[in-house]
């Protein structure tokens, strides 16, 4: 694989594989010296139609880390006009000699073009297209997990490193509950094929209005009641997906309070998981909405280890797709 | 000069029924029909092995002009009509400005018949320019010189049921009929392609079936009720079809036509985000596709209308969600329809010159097309090779558009000639210069005119 | 295939204690030293030579043998497939201060050498830096010697060298193979072979 457009293209090798390496990069983290020199020369553009803060410095941490020169690319608000800049803008990087191209872009899909159309030859990471996949997001998050079951590398006090268990495993046994807005999120399908392909059981929560119609074609149980997921599933891990207020207006739910009381992660639940539980939420959090401060902020939550593991994870997306021959993940 | 020089003698010729004949086409007309004709003084033509239809009639083409040059023509339009053997469109009232009045509709009448490629016949805006609030003047555009019968805000639906109800009323005084773009705009903000488990994995908001369906519903009983003509544009589900049936079987005076493209292609198209699959509707599924197919077959669905919608090449040269909607269709709709239902055995010859000739002429209300060919009637004909099959590529493409869908498909046959008024506009499979078509549309006219007067 | 065997286990396992005992000689007892070794091969053999070194000298420390991966300091990743890097691990107390004594199985090019400096550099400062191999084979690409070596074998470029290890391969053996006309024939994923054509050493690639 050339690119990395989605995770349903991923084996489950394959998807192992990028989280092994990812281990490899999270070490060099731990590292007085943060860097690799293993990108060199290599020229990464996060190319983002979309605002993205966190995503972006994650990539960029990552692409630096890799000792890569990175130009990021902001076209929200330029000039190039709907429909041709994509197009244009890809014409433009390729000419600048871009060797991977990290896009954000609000259409579902643009990777897919971008990667197919011959305007460029650069290798393309998917960092979030419209309501379609964010590929990375689901790899750090499957790669939290497996950490947090499986351990990755501790380094004690003195610098001394000793290696968890959790290289070369699958999520195998592992119970996933993904609860918000299914139908709107790139966050959970990306996580649905991943996870599954891992081996985890997922099981999604929302409003019926929030689910996808066909959604009985996918690998998953799907259950309109938090509280229902909670006390059936027993879940490992509940997944909290960011609620957008526009939502509310399109009559997707009544109003804020409705959603929050109903499928909201309150203290009262929060409290009902098993106690080595992880709470995950990709962020950023509506606290007191879909996530209650306690749960956000407790020893459960592994929201601060899902930034910090985004860029390991990203490091490794890079390398495999930009240090070699060209032939990828 | 010889009397014969706009003679022609096709030899050789299948007619639907099989019958084997010569044709001899003269001043405009059949002049007659039978084995071994005298080519004396004609141009003859070897038609054998080839299929003499009559010229295919589309009761629904964009041709963009006015408004849109960059995306088509009138000429470019029914240079495509041509070159897949149709000898009438009609158009869309979706131009710039819009077909809302008898002086556009005028013009768009007048430019076909300057470049002589085929018979156009303008259909008028329902509101005025598209938006759905008050009445176009429907009876100036129908006594207009451009005579129009068939009204339409297609690309919008008529979603008002009150203003739906008036233009149906209306139409009754000069026999005209309003063709629907049946979709509930509320049910479909945003949606760019058929919604199902496919459009939930590729994230793309999808149009659902019952956004047709309902608006389908709602019209044939406000047909029902008026007592008025309704025809549906692009029908695309196996749902739609059903409700059709059940308001044939009522009595209700409704026709609906379908695409080429919603009778052969799915919506699995989708999945690489090539925006060349995406069109309004959206194709469906392999289900509705057969629905189609069989509602076809048994009549529910009377006629193939190709929605021919040409674009530049950047509308479609981009993400999904920017690409404009539409497929030009006139070229390959012959070809589609054999692969789609000819050649499964759902429909025969006779059956494609009813769907593709003689009923949309009727629904239109278009006079001296969709005749079946006999002597006499006008020399409106297309003489088809059934046999090749072979890549469908853009050399095959003869208007402005390149956005077809089949690029690369291998189709069966091929359109070799079409008579439009008794003169070629496409021999050996490729049109004529547009200077010989206007010139002999010309001649045509005069020729008329003067008959006219004798 | 036809691969003369030129170190057998025996041969192997002397080589190696010879080498213990220098490295000791050279740093005049075990104080302050760290053995780290490239993956694959060389981490195993690392190994075996710590415990050798404790096997004769006491005061070595166990816990002061580990790897060092140097995939992503290779001068030649853009060339190939891209490599599955393998874990780094260094002892408790770090490198630092410390006399490193790098450990692989074959020295060829030394551009596996060069990269393990530059990793190293990243993980601290050593007092001093050395370099122990199973076997050299000549070809130097760049200047950079080993300072105990198990084996001189001068062999040709187009001749490949396979060392086996009884840990990863099930036997200890060095051979060499001067067949060069279907390299895809012999199986990588089982042995440590050096690529002539590429002129660096290639650890049995870890995917197909």
């Amino acid at each position: 694989m050339r690119h990395l457009l989605s995770t349903r293209d991923l084996s489950r090798d394959e998807a192992i594989h990028v989280l092994d390496v990812a281990e490899n990069m999270a070490d060099v983290a731990t590292r007085e010296v943060k860097k690799l020199p293993t990108l060199r020369g290599r020229t990464v553009v996060n190319l983002f139609f979309e605002d993205s803060t966190r995503t972006r410095i994650s990539f960029e941490a990552a692409a630096k880390r890799l000792s890569a020169d990175v130009i990021n690319f902001s076209a929200k608000g330029s000039s190039v006009s709907k429909g041709e800049s994509l197009k244009d803008t890809a014409q433009t990087l390729e000419a600048m000699g871009a060797d991977g191209v990290v896009l954000r872009h609000p259409a579902s899909g643009a990777p897919h073009v971008l990667a197919e159309s011959g305007w460029i030859d650069a290798a393309i990471v998917n960092a979030g297209d419209g309501t379609h996949e964010h590929p990375t997001q689901a790899l750090l998050d499957a790669f939290t997990i497996r950490r947090r079951l499986h351990g990755g590398t501790q380094r004690s006090s003195d610098g001394a490193a000793a290696h968890g268990t959790a290289r070369g495993r699958d999520l195998d046994g592992v119970s996933v509950v993904i609860v918000g807005d299914i139908l709107h999120s790139r966050v959970a399908r990306s996580n649905v094929w991943l996870l599954t392909t891992l081996g985890a059981a997922v099981t999604l929560v929302a409003p019926p209005t929030l689910v996808p119609i066909g959604i009985d074609t996918w690998p998953v149980d799907v259950c309109f009641s938090l509280d229902e997921a909670i006390d059936t599933v027993r879940p490992d891990v509940v997944m909290m997906l960011r609620i957008q207020a526009e939502r509310m207006s399109a009559a997707f739910f009544p109003n804020t309070r409705e959603y929050g009381r109903v499928w909201g992660l309150d203290d009262a639940r929060t409290a009902r998981l098993a106690p080595d539980s992880m709470v995950m939420h990709p962020g950023p959090m509506n606290r007191g909405l879909e996530i209650s401060a306690a749960a956000a902020d407790s020893a459960r939550s592994t929201v601060l280890e899902q930034v910090a593991n985004g860029v390991s994870v990203r490091m490794a997306v890079l390398y495999l797709l930009l240090a070699g021959q060209g032939e990828g993940l | 000069m010889s009397a014969h020089e706009h003679d022609y003698v096709i030899r050789g010729a299948s007619l639907v029924d099989g019958e084997r004949t010569d044709i001899r086409i003269a001043d405009g007309r059949i002049a007659e029909l039978g084995t071994a004709l005298s080519a004396a003084g004609a141009t003859a033509i070897d038609a054998d092995g080839l299929l003499a239809l009559p010229g295919l009639v589309d009761l629904h083409v964009h041709l963009r002009e006015p408004g849109f040059e960059q995306s088509e023509t009138v000429l470019t339009g029914t240079r495509a009509a041509a070159a897949g053997g149709f000898t009438a469109v009609f158009a869309m009232a979706n131009t710039s400005p819009v077909a809302d009045t008898a002086g556009v509709v005028e013009q768009v009448e007048a430019l076909g018949r300057r470049a002589g490629y085929a018979t156009v016949r303008p259909i008028g805006a329902v509101s005025v320019g598209l938006a759905g609030e008050r009445l176009a003047e429907l009876g100036a555009m129908a006594t207009s010189r451009a005579g129009v019968r068939v009204f339409s805000d297609d690309g919008h639906c008529v979603s008002d049921a009150l203003l739906m109800r008036r233009a149906l009323e209306y139409v009754k005084s000069f026999d005209g009929v309003i063709a629907q773009h049946a979709q509930e705009p509320r049910l479909t903000i945003g949606a760019s392609m058929n919604e199902s488990a496919l459009s939930g994995e590729l994230g793309i908001p999808g149009w659902p079936a019952v956004a047709e369906e309902s608006i389908i519903a709602r019209d044939v009983l406000l047909a029902e009720h008026v007592g008025s003509r309704l025809h549906i544009c692009h029908v695309s589900t196996a749902g739609s079809v059903e409700v059709l049936r059940w308001a044939k079987a009522r009595g209700i005076d409704v026709t609906a036509e379908v695409t080429p493209h919603h009778l052969l292609l799915t919506e699995d198209l989708v999945a690489g985000y090539d925006a060349r699959y995406k069109v309004n509707p959206p194709l469906r599924s392999s289900e509705d596709v057969l629905a189609l197919r069989a509602g076809l077959a048994d009549g529910t669905i009377d006629i193939v209308a190709t929605d021919h919608a040409p674009h530049p090449a950047e509308a479609k040269d981009c993400e999904w969600g920017a690409a404009a909607f539409g497929m030009v269709g006139l070229e390959s709709a012959l070809s589609v329809v054999q692969a789609a239902v000819v050649d499964s055995g759902q429909l025969d010859w006779a059956d494609v010159a009813r769907v593709l000739s003689y009923t949309p002429a009727r629904i239109g209300r278009l006079s001296g097309h969709g005749v079946p060919l006999a002597v006499g009637a006008p020399a409106n004909l297309a003489l088809y090779d059934p046999t090749a099959s072979r890549p469908f590529d853009v050399s095959r493409l003869a208007g402005k558009g390149t956005n077809s869908p089949y690029l690369d498909r291998t189709l069966p046959g091929s359109v070799r000639a079409t008579f439009h008024r008794g003169y070629p506009t496409v021999l050996n499979a490729t049109p004529l210069a547009e200077e010989t078509v206007s010139a002999s549309a010309e001649h045509a006219d005069r020729a008329a005119g003067t008959r006219g007067t004798e | 295939m036809s691969a003369r065997t030129l170190l057998h286990q025996a041969d192997i396992t002397r080589a190696l204690t010879r080498i213990a005992h220098e490295v000791l000689e050279s740093n005049r007892g075990s104080a302050g030293l760290v053995l780290l070794g490239i993956p694959t091969r060389g981490v195993l053999l690392a190994s075996r030579l710590g415990r050798i070194l404790a096997d004769i000298d006491p005061d070595f420390d166990p816990a002061s043998v580990g790897s060092i991966d140097v995939t992503m300091y290779r001068d030649d990743l853009s060339r190939k497939p891209t490599r599955a890097p393998a874990p780094t691990s260094v002892p408790p107390g770090g490198i630092d201060g410390t006399t490193v004594v790098l450990v692989d199985d074959v020295l060829y090019s030394g551009r596996t050498i060069r990269a393990a400096l530059d990793a190293i550099s990243d993980l601290g400062r050593p007092r001093a830096v050395r370099l122990a191999v199973l076997v050299d084979r000549g070809h130097r690409e760049l200047p950079i010697r080993a300072d105990f070596v198990g084996k001189n074998l001068p062999s040709a470029q187009h001749e490949r060298i396979f060392v086996h290890l009884a840990e990863l391969d099930g036997d200890d053996s060095v051979s060499i193979d001067s067949l060069s006309t279907n390299p895809a024939s012999t199986d990588p994923a089982s042995t440590a072979q050096v690529d002539a054509a590429a002129g660096s050493t290639t650890h049995g690639r870890a995917r197909p």
